[in-house]
């Protein structure tokens, strides 16, 4: 049983599932649909023994494969991942069940094309998250795109072309840059191995080139400030599943990617430019709630939220050199890491969640402007009670998963300075102030008008969809420790990777 | 024990769900069997930890339940202390809840969201009670964030009220701003103490005290100091403290019973409690109680005066909750901890009394608020009457009543206190006990005396609250009158808060009152002899002469005092800045990073600019295509000629 290739498994199943929806089109869409039912539930019941199976006790690779792939260029196929990686997995192949059950009936045009899109592209992004190997890193990073550009190209609103070109645009300016560094890193190393590359040395001018150049590539698809536009456009053209995936899944690969390679390739630069990373964070987390609060649109305000969510992350990930600053020791620095790993967990739910609200009105009201809502709570009672359980997990109430990664990068960032934890703390108001604004305009009132007086409430369908991500986000801020436990050894590695120089 | 203790957390949990979730399979019935029963398993499970803890004197109860999280060395846990002044603060507020319960079934009656409205009570005595029983400050932010949510859904719980979901919010973002400072302190504390648990954070206390931080660069400040002045920004939140007092009057649009639970007796103490309970940690900073004391003089006469004016039975009792808040926080500024503490109790009872008989004069006047339009109520309701006219006596600190205990030694503490501000909040304390007793005497005086002011319809329907609504008044009138008489001895004097609270030996004043305390009538007889007993006789009589002897008065006075009137009207003018300056700037600034920042900076200039800009050098460089021939051939020439001329070797 241990010894199954599950990283592969988790990459495969999915893509060979995807060709075969594809293949099955013509099959009629309800079998379509529980092909794919069948195969996204199996590849998720196939991840979860690497949580189970996971050892906590070391920061080495597990469930590692390798095999020669282009052996000209000492290209491999290696697949393996730690404590950082494998989480992420998970949360990738819980949510794609989740899209798959959501665009049940919702999706009626060209279902096969859909629900192969969603499959291969979460095949692709298991890749990602379980490549050893630059180039395979590589292939999938940039594969991914293309599944999601397809969902918001066929089945997006009416700007979908713009918001399309946009988003292909932005992150494969910022990709290019990932692979000449990649290439770089090949000439110094010999092979692609990523692992080789954290253990290389390299001079500081080279390092900081490094850093900058990979920032771009992952600060894009995180997505930080000033490179964030491309987000809520994106957004708010993209059906249901696709915000849902692309809130959940497709913004933690750049959180990943600074965790994988700028820290550990480049510490020194990381130490030089760690002031970039916490000003762009407390950026997205203070100009980027404001921005949120002003918004008209349901769905660009949640995504400008994950914006603002996504910089806990980041800061959390930078604040190790501070703190050794500030106090002389690392300690502290991981309690950042950790968070900054628990934010993205719990943004999957959360942001997944409301995006997945959002839907459940769009798909009745055709409208996600917040003008057209008032007093959803009079005719959808049970759907109310979700949404404001989301949107309290929205503002870190303590008890929510929402909690648990903020406070973990709050109490972290006090150790490194006062203000910055001054700063990001804000956001207990300005994120309460952005989602209570919305819950009152939208949930609470008077029935604003006809359509909403003819809202049915939701169906046994959509609530099992948000029993189950109200069920883990209380889960989770009740008691992370299970998912914070699987941590420690990778991020303790981490830490000490980030404090020793290449130089 | 555990187990007990675990019950008294857990029964209100799982009556909540009942109610909340299966609430229309059982009914409503069902649903407030669920709740009450819960509460009151709770409330008898505290009575046994009450019996075992204070009269059994059984060791502190310090453990950990479950480990929530372990990062980076640091242990999170949710775990219970029970000692002397958990004991109470769990016997207090399940008995109030229970009381709160029963009292709903009448007054809730006939409201379509009853089932929801006793899922939201009993989640708040679970909230309430874990923040009361936490041992570390994980817990305690936990129950301090889940009794604002609670409180958040239960102000709006009339959600078609435009008023009631813009209350519910504020009180919300309130709160926010102080819980804001109260991570930031628990940071501090995280940072300097290395642990959350209060066993060890106090252990660790004097060590630290002497330490400093800097957090403008240059300027060293203390640890303590500012750790507690942190932790302090969000007792001013959750106890409605100047300037973070705003929320409070606006939450009395929610329904009577949660004012009487929530914003009055229990969750707002909160903050007073987190104080007390922080005892080792503030006593090391004579700086930051110095800032408590100051901050709670000020709530505790200001406050009050805003009370004078109210017309809203419900607004009035809430003004006078912030007065006694102020009071509460002044003993704790002026280390009398004990007293704050006492206080706290007595008014839990006879304010909730006093909301509860608001509440049964609300239900009679079919749902009317204003006492202008009341009067004469005595004859109609005299259970209500005799109920209101105790924690009226109660409020104002008449001898013998609760309240006249706690106020009376929280005065004498301030007066014996060298803590800077003292004097000052000797003299606001004073003058407030003359306001205490005039708009609570006025607002009696309008509702049960004088000319019978209401219309002809509601006159003819008048008549005293079914039992369940009553009793509940009677067993909440029957501490406020005697639990002073039997607390006063042991809570202030003797060694009930030994081992919960920490005074040091220069800042104790109650035990220098303490040296000439010889017993309860003695401190009555001395309390007869002060000031503050002239004082509220002055107000009961400055009531009686203005609104029954002379009810033209108060109409010219207002109007010789307009300017005066109309700063109190506006409530000093707090809700005009905020609104100006915190709602509307922070949506115009969000609205210019937005449309000039992300919309015209980022994507008209940068995205859509470098999209712009490659098609214009598109366009130049096409006029290079041009298909001529000669044009290609005469490119290549000089092509030709650079290179030879860069190769060739003059």
């Amino acid at each position: 049983m241990t010894d199954l290739p599950f990283l592969s498994l988790v990459i495969w199943l999915p893509i060979i599932g995807g060709m075969i929806v594809l293949a099955a089109h013509n099959a009629g869409d309800n079998l379509v649909r529980w092909i794919s039912l069948a195969i996204s539930v199996l590849v998720f019941l196939v991840s979860i023994p690497l949580y189970t199976l996971f050892d906590t006790a070391t920061h080495e690779m597990q469930f590692t494969e390798t095999a020669s792939w282009i052996p000209a260029f000492n290209i491999s196929y290696a697949l393996g991942v730690d404590g950082i990686s494998m989480p992420l997995i998970l949360l990738t192949t819980f949510f794609t069940v989740i899209v798959v059950i959501a665009g049940w009936e919702i999706i009626k045009d060209r279902v096969a094309l859909y629900m192969a899109s969603f499959l291969i592209m979460e095949g692709m992004m298991n890749g990602v998250f379980a490549a050893l190997d630059g180039v395979l890193f590589y292939v999938f990073w940039e594969a991914m795109l293309v599944p999601m550009f397809l969902i918001i190209g066929i089945w997006g609103g009416a700007d979908r072309i713009y918001a399309t070109i946009k988003f292909f645009l932005y992150t494969f300016l910022g990709s290019v840059l990932l692979l000449v560094t990649l290439i770089y890193l090949y000439f110094q190393v010999g092979n692609f191995s990523i692992l080789a590359f954290q253990d290389v040395q390299i001079g500081m001018t080279a390092q900081i080139l490094i850093f900058l150049a990979m920032l771009l590539a992952f600060a894009v698809k995180i997505p930080m400030w000033p490179v964030h536009t491309w987000l809520p456009d994106a957004h708010v053209q993209a059906p249901t599943g696709g915000s849902i995936i692309l809130a959940a899944i497709m913004l933690k690969l750049g959180a990943y990617g600074f965790l994988r390679f700028m820290v550990p390739i480049a510490p020194d630069a990381s130490q030089e430019l760690d002031w970039l990373i916490i000003t762009l964070s407390l950026i997205a987390i203070v100009y980027i709630s404001f921005v949120a609060i002003v918004q008209e649109d349901m769905k660009k305000l949640i995504a400008y939220s994950s914006i603002a969510h996504m910089g806990f992350a980041t800061l959390g990930f930078f604040l190790v050199y501070g703190i050794l600053e500030n106090t002389g020791s690392t300690n502290g620095a991981a309690l950042g890491i950790e968070g900054g790993l628990v934010q993205l967990i719990s943004h999957g739910f959360i942001s997944g969640a409301m995006f997945y609200c959002i839907g459940v009105m769009y798909d009745r009201m055709h409208s996600r402007r917040i003008s057209d809502y008032g007093g959803v709570v009079n005719t959808m009672p049970v759907f109310a009670a979700f949404f404001v359980l989301f949107s309290m997990a929205n503002t870190g109430l303590p008890g929510t998963s929402g909690f648990v990664g903020e406070f973990m990068v709050i109490l972290s960032a006090f150790q490194s300075n006062f203000w910055i934890a001054f700063l990001a703390a804000t956001t207990l108001i300005f994120g309460a102030a952005y989602t209570l604004w919305l819950i009152k305009r939208v949930i609470f009132g008077e029935i604003a008008n006809e359509n909403i007086a003819a809202l049915k409430d939701v169906n046994r369908r959509e609530i099992f969809i948000l029993s189950v991500l109200a069920f883990l986000v209380l889960a989770l801020g009740m008691y992370p420790d299970p998912l914070v436990e699987v941590m420690h050894s990778s991020v303790d590695h981490l830490v000490e990777q980030a404090v020793t120089s290449k130089l | 024990m555990k187990l007990v203790y675990l019950g008294v957390v857990l029964a209100p949990l799982i009556g909540s769900i009942i109610a909340g979730v299966f609430g229309k399979v059982i009914g409503r019935s069902g649903a407030h069997w669920a709740a009450t029963l819960g509460v009151a398993i709770s409330f008898v499970l505290s009575l046994i930890t009450f019996n075992h803890v204070v009269l059994g004197g059984a060791p502190v109860f310090d453990e950990t339940i479950y480990t929530w999280m372990v990062s980076d060395g640091f242990s999170f846990e949710v775990g219970f202390l029970v000692d002397n002044l958990t004991a109470m603060m769990m016997l207090v507020v399940t008995f109030v809840s229970l009381m709160v319960h029963i009292y709903t079934i009448g007054y809730m009656h006939d409201d379509p969201g009853y089932q929801r409205f006793f899922s939201y009570i009993s989640l708040f005595t679970f909230s309430m009670l874990m923040l009361v029983m936490a041992n570390n400050f994980l817990q305690l932010f936990f129950g301090w964030e889940a009794v604002g949510l609670v409180s958040y859904l239960l102000i709006g719980f009339w959600y078609k009220k435009e008023t009631a979901i813009f209350a519910n919010m504020k009180a919300f973002l309130v709160n926010r701003v102080g819980d804001f400072g109260f991570l930031l302190g628990i940071a501090a504390v995280l940072m300097y103490f290395g642990s959350l648990n209060y066993a060890e954070v106090f252990a660790d206390a004097p060590s630290v005290a002497n330490l400093t931080m800097e957090i403008i660069p240059g300027v060293e400040w203390n640890v303590m100091t500012v750790t507690c002045i942190l932790l302090f920004i969000g007792a001013m939140g959750k106890s409605a403290q100047v300037p973070l007092h705003v929320w409070l009057p606006d939450s009395m649009e929610g329904p009577t019973p949660i004012s009487a639970l929530i914003h009055a007796a229990t969750m707002v103490t909160a903050g007073i409690f987190m104080v007390a309970r922080m005892s080792p940690m503030y006593e090391l900073s004579v700086t930051a109680l110095s800032v408590v004391l100051v901050i709670g003089a000020i709530t505790a006469l200001f406050m009050g005066f805003l009370g004078i004016i109210q017309n809203d039975i419900k607004r009035v009792v809430a003004y006078s909750t912030l007065s006694q808040l102020g009071y509460m926080t002044v003993a704790l500024g002026a280390s009398a901890y004990a007293a704050g503490l006492f206080h706290l109790m007595t008014h839990a009872f006879f304010k909730a009394l006093l909301f509860l008989a608001a509440g049964s004069v609300i239900i009679a006047m079919h749902h009317e608020q204003d006492i202008r339009k009341m009067g004469g109520l005595k004859k109609y309701m005299p259970i209500t009457y005799w109920c209101m006219m105790i924690g009226s006596l109660a409020l104002i600190g008449f001898p013998g009543f609760s309240g006249f205990f706690s106020k009376d030694a929280i005065i004498e503490g301030v007066h014996a206190s060298q803590i800077p501000g003292a004097s000052f909040a000797y003299v606001c304390l004073v003058l407030g006990v003359f306001v205490t007793a005039f708009y609570s005497f006025r607002m009696f005086f309008l509702v049960f005396h004088g000319k019978e002011r209401m219309d002809k319809h509601t006159k003819e329907h008048l008549h005293e609250s079914p039992k369940v609504v009553t009793i509940p008044l009677i067993l909440l009138a029957i501490p406020s009158i005697f639990i002073g008489l039997f607390a006063i001895g042991p809570l202030l004097f003797g060694d009930f808060f030994a081992k919960e609270i920490f005074v040091l030996p220069e800042h104790d004043v109650l035990a220098k009152i303490g040296e000439s305390y010889t017993g309860v009538l003695g401190f009555m007889l001395h309390g007869m002899m002060t000031l503050p007993f002239w004082m509220a006789l002055g107000g009961v009589l400055s009531a009686w002469f203005l609104y029954l002897k002379r009810p033209d008065l108060p109409a010219q006075i207002k109007q010789r005092f307009q300017f005066i009137y109309n700063i109190l009207d506006k409530n000093y003018g707090f809700d005009i800045f905020n609104n100006a300056f915190f709602a509307a700037g922070s949506r115009g600034l969000g609205r210019l990073l937005w449309r000039k920042g992300d919309e015209k900076g980022i994507d008209g200039f940068m995205v859509n600019g470098s999209a712009r800009a490659i098609g214009w050098i598109s366009v130049r460089v096409r006029n290079l295509q041009t298909g001529y021939l000669y044009h290609y051939a005469f490119a290549m020439i000089v092509g030709l000629m650079l290179l030879l001329s860069w190769y060739l070797p003059w």
